[in-house]
């Protein structure tokens, strides 16, 4: 790997595809180890490195990516209908798709900055998200949303074959895709794309990005044109989020309009800067993290709960029950927002900017005679 | 021809009105504290449940059984009496009847409290952060108060009903000489229409016209200068806040009978605001007043039938259109500043 | 005037007004190959107008400014640069997220790289040449010591110093100082006019708007005084020290 990354990244790289690898066992005693669930881990991970790309790195905060995710969707199932139920041809259609409307999106309003850009991208978004419940429907079907059924033609699919029985499922090359298979499949894009992620952290190329977010007035006095670099920025992150997309429909195959709708942008947002914005690890941490709560808290009843402070004498427990039962099962985006709150308030960081905070404690304890001489190119250890 | 679009214009007068009173303080929030206040549409919607928490203290009644009288089954009829009418009679049904206005009363110190508290409490350690991170803490509050409101008064709209006397329309076109019964507007869309001219021209000429409005008008041209002359601006823009707060809360209450309130309203609408907000201009109000009439009126013209024949959806996305177009021929709105908001 | 060597910048009868008000009238100034010329004026004489004008930031009202045969009105910041102009700000504009030695390389790659290409697949630290060519021009201001240091967190005589080596490291033609001393102490300001000097030797052509006249004197080849607008003299120091129009608008008002 040498001439392509340094000793520390590759073990980082290395450290990171274990932990993907081996989540089925290390999330098993936190009651998340099932397949399902793990896959929207891989997934969300995709959608929130692709987006730390665009703000993490370029400084540009879009509150309209989930029209991207939505496009990707879209595109898949409508390869799975139209042309087969591989998924590799679905997955390629996805991200074009989603590339083509990143560009546009992107080339418009990128032509402004600030907060007008991040106006501009969500009127986009909820654009796209508004057509699709209404003009688009016989594309989007509404909200009912886009599923395959038996009839559907599926040209590539039909040369080779006549129609499976029952309902259509995607798969890989007839390898099913549902359960670990799913999980495995979906983790070997997550690989991709934190090493994508990677490569452009540590090249040329994420420096200028790092030198727009610091000052783009300097990039611009400095001999570099940074339209085309924010533009080129923001369509990788689209394209990631329409792979993010289409690996949805991939394992749950089910297409609906919602996923554009700008709580859903917002959540993007969250996850990035809930695990730290600007690092590599931090968006995944972040996307993990808040769909492990959205599952666990959100299936917490008053039953669990009750046990859960059956320690208390019988009023208290009541007591506690009800006011808990505020923050978890419906409640649980009231415990959300508060931890954002608390998070952006006291840990600008995130996640990582606490691991960094903490280590860096620890280290001084230990005698830090050590710890200056590397790392001098990014100022930051954690990247 | 001419009634349907004029009906149009006055169908949008309503929704225009709650746009720019929402837009009105935003902008002076964001004019005055330099901050992108996400939860303001959360502020909306604290008023409109004010109106619901009002309605519901008057509506409080007492239960108990008839002891002579038996349904037909043979269980107790029960006997209800709003607590108001027990003890006010005819004047407590009035009281319930005029609801919604009269939570009026009850929202200006409750938003004038909870802007106060969200300003002193958070805002105030973001006045020199980035406003991406302001944009982040105040969509994080913005969640949080919503699920508070889920929390409290459960996830369906209530309605709220307005007083008997408004439930008509208003006979505009015999007003102006036309045909009668040809432009009729409900009355109570009148009424929020000239509530919210109210409501504006007041804050205006405060702004205009008293000493403490010169400083904050002085604040917002040059916020270092007027910190420079000793005049404690902080205290004044916490105030500036809270009137923002009232503002918005007022514009809430108002509008409940046109919307049923939900915990969803407050990020409904704040979605909308910012377009608004950034369409007239950041920092400017007269663009945010214009802006967020002329988005309501381009709402309504929009649902014409007519119009929908040719632009299959464009009531869905005409206003996300307008601020596109908008933003990418005019850099900074209809009235922006340079300079502002662009880092 | 002595034309000795090429004309490397012409600002050619450039007027520029502002509504009815004219900053800049009948501006023309010919600046000659490795020389240092400096443009100063008192405040409010339209130096920084000109500096603008000249960088592309602001259109002349009428007249042309040609940079090596180039017109440069009406081109991008970017591209001026790309042509090999380079600019020290008033207030230093640097990376202040990123790491002194990494505010040093990005202008290297905009010189080796041009103005936009997806260098991608490398990583920064396997880009031996161009690192090291940062380390040297950091030695060259003294900041070599200073390298992995946040550039926001350097003192701004230092933060100065780093400008001034990511100019020098894309090795331009031509590089404008707009005040390069504003705002320092007089060791600061020493060591900058030392520093200066000592890359004088290299044959950059510089323009220096400045103030500050013990810099002027120490630096400049040739001045050309402004005032109103106007240029009011032009020549070597000793000349321009001596010349009585240039005592009453500028020196006079000072001493």
């Amino acid at each position: 790997m040498a001439g392509i990354m340094s000793r520390k990244d590759a073990t980082l790289f290395i450290g990171f595809a274990a932990v993907v690898l081996l989540l089925p066992i290390l999330a098993a005693p936190f009651g998340a180890a099932y397949p399902d669930l793990l896959q929207r881990f891989m997934i969300f991970g995709i959608f929130a490195i692709g987006f730390n790309i665009l703000f993490g790195l370029t400084g540009y905060l879009s509150f309209g990516h989930a029209a991207f995710f939505g496009v990707g969707s879209y595109a898949a199932m409508w390869s799975f209908k139209l042309l087969s139920l591989n998924a590799i041809p679905a997955i390629l259609f996805a991200v074009a798709i989603a590339g083509v409307f990143a560009l546009v999106i992107g080339y418009l309003s990128l032509r402004r900055s600030g907060i007008y850009f991040s106006i501009l991208t969500l009127a986009f978004a909820q654009m796209c998200y508004s057509l699709a419940y209404s003009v688009l429907t016989p594309i989007t079907n509404g909200e009912t949303g886009l599923r395959m059924i038996r009839a559907d033609p599926r040209v590539l699919d039909r040369l080779f074959s006549e129609a499976p029985a029952g309902v259509p499922v995607p798969s890989l090359f007839g390898i099913s895709l549902s359960g670990w298979n799913g999980f495995y499949f979906s983790a070997l894009f997550l690989l991709a794309t934190f090493f994508l992620a990677m490569r452009i952290t540590n090249s040329p190329f994420g420096m200028m990005l790092k030198g727009i977010k610091s000052n783009q007035n300097r990039m611009n006095y400095t001999g570099f044109n940074t339209r085309p670099y924010a533009l080129t920025a923001f369509v990788i992150s689209g394209m990631l989020a329409g792979l993010a997309g289409s690996l949805l429909v991939v394992t749950d195959p089910l297409a609906g309009a919602e996923r554009m709708q700008w709580t859903a942008s917002g959540e993007v947002v969250l996850m990035t800067i809930l695990g730290g914005v600007g690092t590599l690890v931090g968006p995944v941490i972040g996307a993990w993290l808040i769909k492990y709560f959205e599952n666990i808290f959100s299936s917490f009843n008053d039953n669990v709960l009750s046990s859960f402070f059956g320690f208390l004498p019988d009023g208290a427990r009541e007591a506690a029950v009800v006011v808990a039962g505020k923050f978890v099962g419906e409640g649980w985006h009231l415990s959300l927002g508060l931890l954002f709150v608390l998070i952006v308030v006291f840990l600008p960081g995130g996640i990582m900017e606490g691991v960094r905070r903490i280590s860096s404690a620890i280290r001084r304890r230990g005698g830090g005679r050590h710890a200056t001489a590397r790392g001098e190119l990014s100022p930051s250890a954690a990247e | 021809m001419f009634e349907v679009l004029f009906l149009q214009f006055l169908n949008g007068l309503d929704k225009g009105s709650a746009y720019a009173l929402i837009a009105l303080g935003l902008t002076l929030v964001f004019g005055t504290l330099g901050v992108v206040n996400f939860a303001h549409g959360a502020l909306f919607m604290f008023g409109a449940f004010c109106a619901v928490l009002f309605r519901q203290l008057l509506t409080l009644e007492t239960v108990t059984l008839d002891p002579e009288k038996l349904s037909p089954w043979g269980a107790p009829v029960e006997i209800r009496q709003p607590l108001v009418q027990a003890w006010f009679g005819d004047v407590g049904a009035v009281l319930v009847n005029y609801s919604v206005p009269l939570s009026l009363l009850l929202s200006i110190p409750v938003m004038l409290i909870i802007g106060i508290v969200m300003e002193r409490g958070i805002i105030k350690h973001f006045y020199k952060r980035p406003h991406a991170e302001q944009i982040l803490v105040t969509f994080g509050l913005a969640i949080v108060f919503g699920e508070i409101i889920k929390a409290v008064f459960g996830p369906n709209p209530i309605p709220q009903p307005m007083p008997t006397e408004l439930r008509g329309a208003a006979d505009i076109g015999a007003w102006l000489g036309m045909q009668p019964n040809v432009i009729t507007y409900p009355l109570w869309r009148l009424v929020y229409f000239l509530f919210a001219l109210g409501v504006i021209g007041s804050v205006l000429a405060f702004l205009q016209f008293t000493t403490f409005g010169m400083v904050v008008r002085a604040g917002m041209a040059d916020r270092e200068t007027v910190g420079a002359l000793g005049i404690n601006i902080d205290r004044r823009f916490t105030i500036m806040f809270g009137i923002a707060a009232v503002v918005a809360g007022m514009a809430g209450v108002m509008y409940t009978p046109l919307l049923p309130p939900s915990y969803t309203m407050g990020m409904d609408f704040l979605v909308i605001s910012f377009v608004v907000v950034v369409v007239g201009g950041m920092g400017s109000l007269p663009g945010a007043i214009a802006a967020g009439f002329l988005l309501g009126i381009l709402q309504s013209f929009a649902s014409m039938h007519q119009l929908k024949a040719f632009f299959p959806g464009i009531d869905q996305v005409i206003i996300y259109l307008v601020a596109v177009v908008v933003l990418l021929v005019l850099p900074r709105g209809l009235m922006g500043r340079r300079g502002v908001m662009e880092a | 005037m002595q034309t000795k060597g090429n004309v490397v910048l012409h600002v050619a009868d450039v007027q520029k007004h502002f509504g009815g008000l004219h900053a800049l009238a009948d501006i023309d100034l010919q600046v000659d190959e490795g020389k240092t010329h400096a443009i100063i004026g008192p405040n409010g004489a339209g130096k920084s107008t000109l500096l603008n004008v000249i960088i592309g930031r602001l259109a002349p009202s009428s007249g042309a400014v040609v940079f090596d045969g180039t017109v440069l009105t009406g081109k991008k910041p970017h591209e001026i640069n790309q042509l090999g102009v380079a600019r020290v700000f008033q207030t230093p504009e640097i990376f202040a997220d990123l790491s002194v030695l990494q505010n040093v390389m990005t202008p290297a790659f905009a010189r080796r790289d041009g103005a936009f290409r997806i260098n991608m697949f490398r990583s920064v630290d396997n880009e031996r040449g161009i690192r090291e060519e940062a380390e040297h021009t950091l030695e060259d201001v003294g900041l070599m010591d200073r390298r992995a240091v946040h550039a926001g967190a350097l003192s701004r005589g230092d933060k100065r110093r780093l400008e001034l080596a990511m100019c020098l490291i894309q090795k331009p033609r031509l590089l404008l100082l707009d005040e390069p001393t504003a705002g320092m102490s007089r060791h600061d300001t020493n060591t900058t006019i030392e520093l200066l000097k000592k890359i004088k030797s290299r044959g950059m052509t510089k323009v220096i708007i400045e103030h500050d006249m013990h810099v002027v004197f120490s630096l400049a080849d040739k001045i050309s005084v402004l005032a109103g607008g106007r240029i009011i003299a032009e020549g070597l120091p000793d000349q321009v020290r001596g010349d009585p129009r240039v005592q009453e608008a500028y020196l006079g008002g000072v001493h």
